[in-house]
């Protein structure tokens, strides 16, 4: 072809300068080159650092001893042990306090996007100040506000505000009453477990017939009597103690036994919780006004009551344009964790940067921290996304 | 068309209810909503006294009154003040050519800020930073504002020149805050003497700045047909946008040195500057992409059928209409970057929250004071993001693109 003289026909030949194909791979070539280059001066750049100052990049520390202490380890933990186990720590109260956090807002949010869209002025009022307090501060200074301000005004050990259940607050942290299994317990836990499983089969097979045949088949009522039995058959299984209550009691200068809270989970649990719900809470607003004014009008014509209107036609709408949103403040929250640093809060930031301080880590710890967010953000929006999938509509 | 016919029938917009009206409607339309109005009230009532009480006459706000100038510009050489009020008129008299421009909102803001530089400057107080000089240049700020008013009123200036004027200021501002090693006029100051506002604002204006275009790149990096280029690109923003922050604070500060030849020294404050951008941009990324999924293919085989270059077909056909379709999620994410300025503090640099977590520190006096300073903070920060929101909701209005929240 490229030797046909050229005419002015059709078939005249692109030059190669022009035609798409070759510049396509020429740019992809030059594209390539450029990364690699880019990534090869780094890593050389890293290898002289890393020998002028004695570095490793190996892993083999997590097996040292850690060596640094850990304030009230949700699982069980000394300086002795390895750091791997210390990083593990930090992950757990990540976990703990991203999960505790997420319930908390998602509960709080969807009750403020409710009184926001409340027909009293004042209620909506209430609301909307909340939703614009938390959305415009910096979470870091919400933070400093509940731990160093509100929680400085608690009292000490001595003067302990008391609340219902019973509830000890002062310096040293909450301490709560806390369930705890008998040695008979775990029966009971089983017999609920059982239970739980009938009844959720229980109910999407009944839920399905009533939907496939539209004979009332009772779904609600069953599951819950299920559950209700196999509760009350466990209860006798375990000979009536499957929990003893764990409550908190003042012994010499200290609180024993009970669930103790640091001041620094509380402060970031109550934080993030709060300034995560004003965002949910608008969240869920946006996704119930969605839901057009006929749909609702359309549910009382055909007879259906306001629970039904809600659970039936309302929030399935909602839940549509309410969860990919959703999905991306659960990973907010639990990336906004790592916020905790700054106040002593030893979740996994704070356990890496310990080690980061100890020489010749740095990389190595930061690929741990990096790839443990990655994967727990990874991980989040993978099983959000399949329920997600699966409330979406189906076009048939 | 005979208009005498429209004249008498007087069509009537529907009238407001009257005051009593609507509290039936709004307060007491049912038993339920009257008992929680009942309950409400004084409650809300109770609080609101509680909390002027305090701020009037229990509350303590020495630890934020003493130190203007520490809070404004952190440990900024005082004899190089200058500098800092240059590109402070520079920014007013822009408000103000903006204002006679475009009005609307911007009138409220340049309003406001005259309305503050006023009362700062006639406090009946002593005051050892709140000389007569300072005084007078907070007015003379104001008749600035009001020339560039008058000039943005009169003169028909390009917009793009207004907006390449705001785009420079903060470049300028960097220059002249950083000044030269062999200059006598403009010496330089180290960046660990910034602090303050200053910084705050330096950080998220350079990091919007900075953010966008990288963000847009980003976006059609990802969207590229070269495998490599997208390839990139994806695990680039999915990488940043699963990791916090802070982490990417922390890469900046400590592990880009190790990545980067011996001999080269970053600025700490520049470290943090591309730690919030890069963070940023990954993020404007996403959003960005999801305008440009929204424009409809036609629009480019159009362009195309009227010979438009690639090039071309991109600027003036696929990004206006992509940008505009999700320009509140960009104004969204330039605000939450404006919070996230305050994490620089973990790192050790004094912004404006950094400031005054010095100032309580410093003194135990102070300590006792830290409620007072924090919500100061708060307020700040809680003012300048709420106009942010604000301006970006008449924007969207006047654009006609609907937020999604």
């Amino acid at each position: 072809m490229a030797l046909q003289t050229p005419q002015k026909t059709e078939t005249t030949a692109i030059p190669f300068y022009r035609d798409e194909r070759v510049l396509q791979i020429a740019a992809q070539i030059i594209s390539a080159v450029l990364i690699f280059i880019l990534l090869y001066w780094a890593v050389v750049n890293f290898l002289r650092a890393a020998e002028a100052r004695n570095m490793t990049l190996s892993f083999g520390f997590l097996k040292e001893a850690a060596g640094f202490p850990i304030s009230n380890p949700p699982i069980e933990y000394d300086p002795s042990m390895s750091f791997a186990r210390a990083f593990l720590v930090g992950l757990a109260n990540t976990l703990i306090v991203s999960g505790a956090g997420v319930v908390t807002a998602t509960i709080l949010g969807t009750l403020i996007a409710l009184a926001r869209l409340s027909s009293n002025w004042l209620m909506s009022r209430i609301a909307l100040a909340f939703i614009e307090f938390h959305r415009n501060i910096p979470l870091l200074v919400l933070l400093f506000i509940w731990y160093f301000v509100v929680f400085s005004f608690v009292p000490p050990i001595k003067d302990s505000l008391v609340w219902p259940g019973p509830i000890f607050i002062n310096k040293r942290g909450i301490y709560l009453s806390w369930p705890r299994l008998t040695e008979t317990g775990p029966v009971f836990l089983i017999a609920l477990g059982i239970g739980i499983v009938v009844a959720i089969a229980a109910f999407s097979i009944l839920r399905k017939k009533r939907q496939e045949t539209g004979k009332k088949t009772y779904f609600m009522p069953v599951s819950i009597g299920l559950v209700v039995i196999s509760f009350v058959v466990g209860w006798f299984l375990a000979g009536g103690s499957p929990f003893w209550i764990d409550t908190p009691s003042l012994k010499g200068f200290n609180f024993q036994g009970g669930m103790r809270l640091t001041p620094e989970f509380a402060g970031m649990y109550l934080s993030l919780s709060l300034y995560t719900a004003a965002f949910i809470a608008e969240v869920v607003r946006g996704g119930i006004q969605a839901v057009s004014k006929g749909q609702i009008e359309a549910a009382r014509a055909l007879g259906l009551n306001q629970f039904q209107v809600v659970s039936l036609v309302v929030m399935p709408q909602a839940l549509r344009i309410i969860i990919p949103p959703m999905i991306s403040q659960y990973l907010n929250l639990t990336k906004n964790s790592s916020l905790a640093l700054a106040i002593g809060f030893q979740e996994v930031f704070a356990v890496g940067k310990i080690a980061i301080n100890q020489a010749g880590r740095a990389v190595p710890v930061f690929a741990l921290i990096m790839a443990t967010y990655l994967s727990l953000s990874l991980l989040t929006s993978f099983i959000l996304n399949i329920y997600n999938r699966r409330i979406q509509f189906v076009v048939r | 068309m005979a208009s005498s016919e429209l004249e008498q029938e007087e069509i009537r917009p529907p009238q407001p209810p009257g005051f009593l009206q609507w509290i039936r409607e709004n307060l007491f339309s049912s038993i339920f909503n009257s008992v929680l109005t009942v309950v409400l009230l004084p409650v809300v009532v109770f609080i609101i006294y509680q909390v002027l009480v305090w701020v009037l006459f229990q509350a303590n706000w020495k630890a934020v009154t003493q130190f203007p100038l520490l809070y404004t510009v952190g440990q900024y050489p005082r004899d190089q003040l200058w500098r800092v009020g240059f590109i402070f008129s520079g920014m007013i008299l822009m408000l103000g050519i903006s204002w006679g421009r475009w009005g609307g909102l911007l009138r409220s803001i340049t309003l406001a800020a005259g309305g503050l530089l006023l009362v700062v400057a006639i406090l009946p107080v002593q005051h050892a930073e709140l000389t007569l000089n300072m005084r007078l240049y907070l007015v003379s700020n104001i008749a600035l504002a009001l020339v560039g008013y008058l000039i943005g009123k009169k003169i028909p200036i390009k917009s793009y020149l207004i907006f390449a004027a705001w785009f420079l200021i903060p470049i300028i501002g960097v220059i002249l805050l950083a000044g030269f090693e062999s200059s006598t006029l403009i010496p330089p100051v180290q960046t660990t003497q910034w602090g303050g506002l200053l910084v705050t604002f330096l950080l998220a204006a350079g990091g919007i700045v900075l953010s966008f275009p990288l963000g847009v790149a980003l976006a059609f990096g990802r969207r590229s047909s070269l495998p490599v280029v997208s390839a990139f690109s994806t695990v680039f923003i999915e990488v940043i946008r699963g990791v916090p922050l802070v982490t990417i604070l922390f890469m900046f500060s400590i592990i880009l040195a190790l990545f980067l030849p011996a001999e080269s020294r970053i600025d700490r404050l520049v470290r943090a500057l591309m730690a919030v951008t890069v963070f940023s941009a990954a993020y404007s990324a996403e959003n960005v992409r999801g305008g440009l999924q929204s424009v409809p293919l036609g629009q480019i085989e159009a362009a195309k059928a009227l010979g438009m270059s690639n090039f071309k077909t991109t600027i003036f056909i696929v990004l206006p209409q992509a940008l505009r379709a999700v320009l509140p999620a960009i104004v969204g994410q330039f605000i939450s970057l404006f919070k996230d300025t305050t994490l620089v503090v973990i790192i050790g640099i004094n912004d404006f929250l950094g400031i005054g977590r010095s100032i309580i520190n410093s003194d135990p006096e102070f300590v006792q004071l830290r409620t007072e300073v924090y919500l100061f903070m708060a307020l700040v920060y809680w003012i300048f993001s709420y106009l942010m929101s604000l301006a970006s909701r008449r924007i969207e209005s006047a654009m006609g693109v609907e937020s999604n929240l």
